[in-house]
């Protein structure tokens, strides 16, 4: 038998997973090189996408757009909140209390989404049809052509924002080395907001893209929290391409190790990456040595 | 002296007698043990619901015997720490006479030394077999054994000539039970199976394993699990274009995942309790009053469809009631009455007890059931 | 209370040294330990103390690699769990004693925690915080996945209970003080630890790293000892839950109890014996108080954590500290003025 369809699909089916990791993969790595936080909270704004679009499209029979629109709203509107509540009054923050207060942050937006919504798991209808499409003998849903198509799209964006934009030139001074960009009049303080801002708006569009396809409900957030982190380690905690290859290359080996080696220890395949990589590359795997964080 | 003090104690014990006629009784305590939050939050809320439903509607009645009836009901969380500490809790401080639940397997095993120790008679809501296999004296339960829906399936399976069938299970507590007995069973029905999967409880994406199947051979996938897992890998059966046929277990006979799964739904096979389908039941069937009284019942209270996991709650306290009418509310006699229960018609099945038996029901407590048009269709 | 009156008797009598302190601080706490199942005969609540022993023991561990060494943990359940299987598996399909099963319990978490420390403690702040949860996951989906060995998901059962000679602790009062037993020795152990030569160079690591080191201290291999240590303890008191249970599932050693378990330290206090006592002794009875509140118990616990962490970082033990060293300096000035 020919096992090249096979092949084929585990890779098709590797890269639309990986995209969303790499989507969300993003969403830590804005805030991570404005800040220096790990936003362990950085999962359940992908949830609050998708149960807010939910919510609006199904519960209130609004529109797709505008369902989107108002979805991604409502969560930057909970991540700025967030950070003026519990991030900006910080003092002396060390990467511990960090870490409790962002789990903490976590263990509250998902339990007041169990009370709103409920504990059930529901179904989200998909943008374009369910009819799959064949390539090569292997199939994909026109949900995951909106997947690759929307992460391109928040990528070359993002690329243009950081790179020309003066706004994003200021963030990536503030990660470099914030006292210096305050002293050339950037305001620290904004910049992380807007780290806040731009990382929740992404990590929402992210939990609206895929929850068409996996379905969505209060407690999504942590495995693909997880997740994503995993790809930004394995891209060096960088906002760009790296980040990129990360999501890319983890959903593939995933898929792979799932149909080559046991579906079993899928799970324990991303994270024993993720162990092995920061064993013995920290910096991650295509980032070229810059300077480092201390 | 003597007498004086006796004559006391007499006329202390009539006043108490009477006192106790002409005043309401102090009321029978049950306790409850529900995965109520948590990742078996799924059997847990209608269980509890049912139960507190099933005992605010005894106590309309006028109680048992003009008792009224305390449910008490804690939340395990799927822990079996907390499942334990619950069940000190209701034996030691509530004195509870009974406990129903827990809902899943792994916190009944957990409590199961504390309620033996204690010698507080349990109606346990989960399926595991080895909760009553080896039978233990306080020990019973309301659930179907997982052994009885893997029989009608492959009973079902033979009848159409499918030899070769891949599984895929979720690897949580009802997976695994089930997967085990998949692979026990397979021989006697002269099965064989190809291909052995799993999956993750929180898995978004089974194509891998998918795939994997469809180049194996199989005649037909046998996928067991619950919400929401089962769903994505019908969508999944669809999107790759698998044309094989696609059985599923008893943990998703509720409409919620004919409402996931969308048309990917349509044509799926699986066992099921007689609750989803009270009204395509012939008039004779003995479960019929019962079944279709709880599900109006049910959907009056909670406005959403009762499924077969709160029908385990309703069993439990059903039997509970029986044995307590029969033989008084003392822990001891209400296990002894349990263990005499003969041909309940409840939601689950028809029950009968016996000291060797302490599940209950026979094959025929599962019927086999294809969704067609979001509904469900009795299979001869 | 406990804290607020020794505070008062220690500010009255400054001559004392720190080290009886410490002595009369700890007989106290174990004369209330061995007397409180006395007024409690027969009550539940007894049940739940031998839970918060165990949870003590667990605190404490993390505590010196948390507190002590300022090293983040987010997979310490794995440990625990670790033990808990290595014992139960031993003593079920080996019929091993409880005991030896203790022992190789471990010691196989000590080698493993000696083996992962080297690479794992090079890492810093937020990378060792994901390396160790990526740990711990692993180790999850290790004890959920080898059905054949520990019983997969559905939990093993018939773990003997712990003998000795024809004492069989096999209910909540003998339980009581055998565990109470080895987590007042776990905690004797700890404090004299803090108090060492080893306890200041960790101390040392946990502020700056790098001044540690221009000091002489071989922090690298010193913070691997202290997580093998901390991984010993869990798996001992992974060990105790498996035997007191005699029941054991998964669900019990994820990524959750992970997080409770570096809350319990967070709020008993960083750094404090006591105060993992009383962060473990809040966390166990907490579920009690929240049931009320049903499903909201969730949010009143991320709530928690986050207003704990940013208003009083020291933990409840630095509460209490604070408000018996004020009411100290109240009645030594009223002391003093009426003089």
């Amino acid at each position: 038998m020919d096992n090249s369809p096979q092949l084929f699909q585990y890779v098709l089916s590797g890269l639309s997973n990986g995209a969303i990791y790499a989507l969300i993969g993003f969403g830590f790595a804005i805030i991570y090189n404005a800040t220096g936080i790990i936003n362990f909270a950085q999962g359940e704004f992908v949830m609050l996408g998708g149960m807010l679009t939910l919510f609006f499209l199904v519960f209130l029979s609004f529109p797709l757009i505008p369902a989107i629109v108002l979805a991604i709203l409502i969560s930057t509107v909970i991540g700025i909140a967030f950070e003026r509540l519990a991030i900006r009054p910080l003092k002396n923050a060390t990467p511990l209390s960090m870490v409790i207060i962002t789990i903490g942050a976590s263990i509250l937006i998902r339990g007041i989404a169990m009370l709103i919504w409920g504990k059930d798991t529901h179904a989200v209808p998909a943008f374009s049809g369910n009819d799959p499409l064949y390539i090569a003998g292997a199939t994909i849903l026109p949900q995951h052509i909106w997947i690759f198509a929307i992460t391109l799209l928040i990528i070359a964006a993002n690329k243009i924002f950081f790179n020309y934009s003066i706004v994003g030139k200021a963030m990536r001074a503030c990660a470099y080395n914030s006292q210096a960009a305050s002293l050339v009049g950037i305001n620290v303080k904004t910049m992380v907001l807007l780290s806040f801002v731009i990382s929740s708006a992404i990590g929402s569009m992210a939990g609206i893209i895929i929850a068409p396809l996996t379905m969505t409900s209060f407690d999504v957030g942590i495995m693909l929290g997880l997740k994503g982190f995993c790809a930004v380690i394995i891209g060096g905690m960088s906002s760009g391409l790296g980040t990129i290859m990360g999501g890319l290359l983890l959903g593939l080996l995933e898929s792979l190790g799932a149909g080559y080696i046991s579906a079993s220890y899928k799970d324990a395949i991303a994270f024993i990456i993720l162990l092995l990589i920061l064993f013995v590359r920290p910096e991650g795997l295509f980032k070229q040595k810059e300077t480092e964080r201390v | 002296m003597l007498k004086k003090m006796l004559g006391l104690v007499v006329s202390m014990m009539v006043v108490g007698l009477m006192a106790g006629s002409s005043f309401a009784a102090p009321p029978i305590k049950i306790g409850a043990l529900f995965s109520v939050s948590g990742p078996a939050s799924f059997l847990g809320e209608p269980e509890r619901n049912t139960a507190e439903m099933m005992v605010d509607e005894i106590n309309k009645a006028g109680g048992i015997k003009g008792r009224k009836l305390e449910l008490i009901v804690y939340d395990t969380q799927a822990d079996a720490t907390k499942a334990v500490q619950a069940a000190n809790k209701l034996i030691k401080d509530d004195k509870v006479v009974a406990i129903i639940g827990p809902s899943t397997t792994g916190d009944t095993m957990a409590i199961i030394p504390v309620v033996e120790k204690a010698e507080i008679p349990l109606v346990s809501c989960a399926a595991g077999i080895k909760i009553t296999d080896p039978v233990k004296k306080w020990v019973f339960k309301t659930a179907q054994n997982d052994a009885l829906a893997v029989a009608r399936i492959f009973d079902y399976l033979k009848k159409q000539k499918i030899a070769k069938i891949a599984i895929l299970t979720v690897s949580d507590g009802f997976g695994s039970s089930g997967r085990e007995q998949l692979v026990a069973q397979a021989g006697k029905f002269g099965i064989q199976i190809i291909s052995d999967e799993t999956y993750g409880p929180k898995d978004t994406d089974m194509t891998a394993q998918l795939t994997k199947i469809r180049s194996g051979g199989a005649q037909a996938v046998v996928c067991w699990g619950t919400n929401p897992g089962p769903a994505v890998v019908a969508r999944n059966v669809q999107q790759l274009g698998i044309k094989l046929p696609l059985y599923m277990s008893h943990g998703v006979s509720s409409l919620k995942f004919i409402d996931l799964a969308g048309p990917a739904a349509e044509g799926i096979i699986l066992p099921s309790g007689r609750v989803v389908v009270a009204n395509h039941l012939p008039k004779n069937d003995p479960q019929k009053k019962a079944l279709l009284n709880y599900v109006d019942n049910y959907k009056k209270h909670y406005k959403v469809e009762g499924d077969h996991f709160g029908g385990h709650a309703y069993d439990a306290i059903m039997l509970i009631k029986g044995a307590i009418e029969r033989g008084g509310d003392s822990p001891a006699a209400i296990r002894d009455q349990l263990e005499k229960t003969s041909k309940f018609a409840g939601i689950g099945g028809t029950f009968s007890y016996s000291s060797q038996d302490h599940a209950g029901l026979t094959s025929d407590a599962f019927v086999l059931v294809q969704i067609k048009n979001k509904g469900w269709t009795l299979l001869k | 209370m406990l804290q607020l009156f020794l505070k008062n008797g220690l500010v009255a009598k400054t001559t004392m040294t720190k080290e009886k302190r410490e002595i009369i601080i700890f007989l106290i706490f174990t004369l209330a330990v061995l007397i409180t199942p006395f007024f409690l005969r027969g009550s539940y609540f007894l049940n739940v103390l031998v839970f918060i022993g165990i949870n003590t023991m667990l605190a404490v561990a993390l505590n010196l690699l948390l507190g002590y060494a300022g090293q983040i943990s987010l997979g310490h359940a794995a440990f625990f769990g670790l033990g808990a299987y290595v014992s139960g598996v031993l003593t079920t399909r080996f019929g091993l004693d409880p005991w030896l099963a203790l022992v190789i319990a471990a010691a196989v978490s000590g080698v493993l925690a000696f083996i992962i420390g080297f690479p794992i403690l090079k890492l810093k702040g937020h990378y060792l915080a994901m390396a160790t949860l990526g740990f711990g996951i692993i180790m999850f989906i290790i004890f959920n996945e080898t059905v054949a060995v520990t019983g997969g998901p559905s939990g093993l059962s018939g773990i003997p209970n712990i003998q000795i000679s024809s004492l069989i602790f096999d209910n909540d009062w003998s339980n009581y003080y055998l565990i109470w037993t080895i987590t007042l020795l776990v905690m004797l152990l700890s404090i004299n630890l803090s108090q060492s030569r080893i306890g200041r160079a960790l101390r040392a690591i946990a502020d700056s790293e790098v001044a540690a080191r221009v000091m002489g201290v071989n922090a690298r291999l010193l913070k691997v000892q202290i997580f093998t240590v901390s991984a010993v303890i869990s798996a001992m008191a992974g060990s105790l839950y498996a035997h007191t249970m005699t029941f054991i599932s998964p669900a019990s050693f994820g990524f959750n109890f992970s997080i409770e378990l570096v809350t319990m330290v967070i709020i008993g206090g960083l750094g404090s014996i006591y105060g993992s006592f009383l962060g473990a002794a809040i966390l166990t009875i907490l579920p009690e108080f929240l049931r009320i509140l049903q499903d909201f118990d969730i949010i009143v616990y991320g709530l928690m954590l986050i207003i704990m962490t940013m208003y009083l970082p020291g933990g409840l033990i630095s509460g209490l500290e604070q408000i018996a060293g004020f009411i100290g300096s109240k009645i030594k000035s009223r002391g003093g003025s009426h003089a």
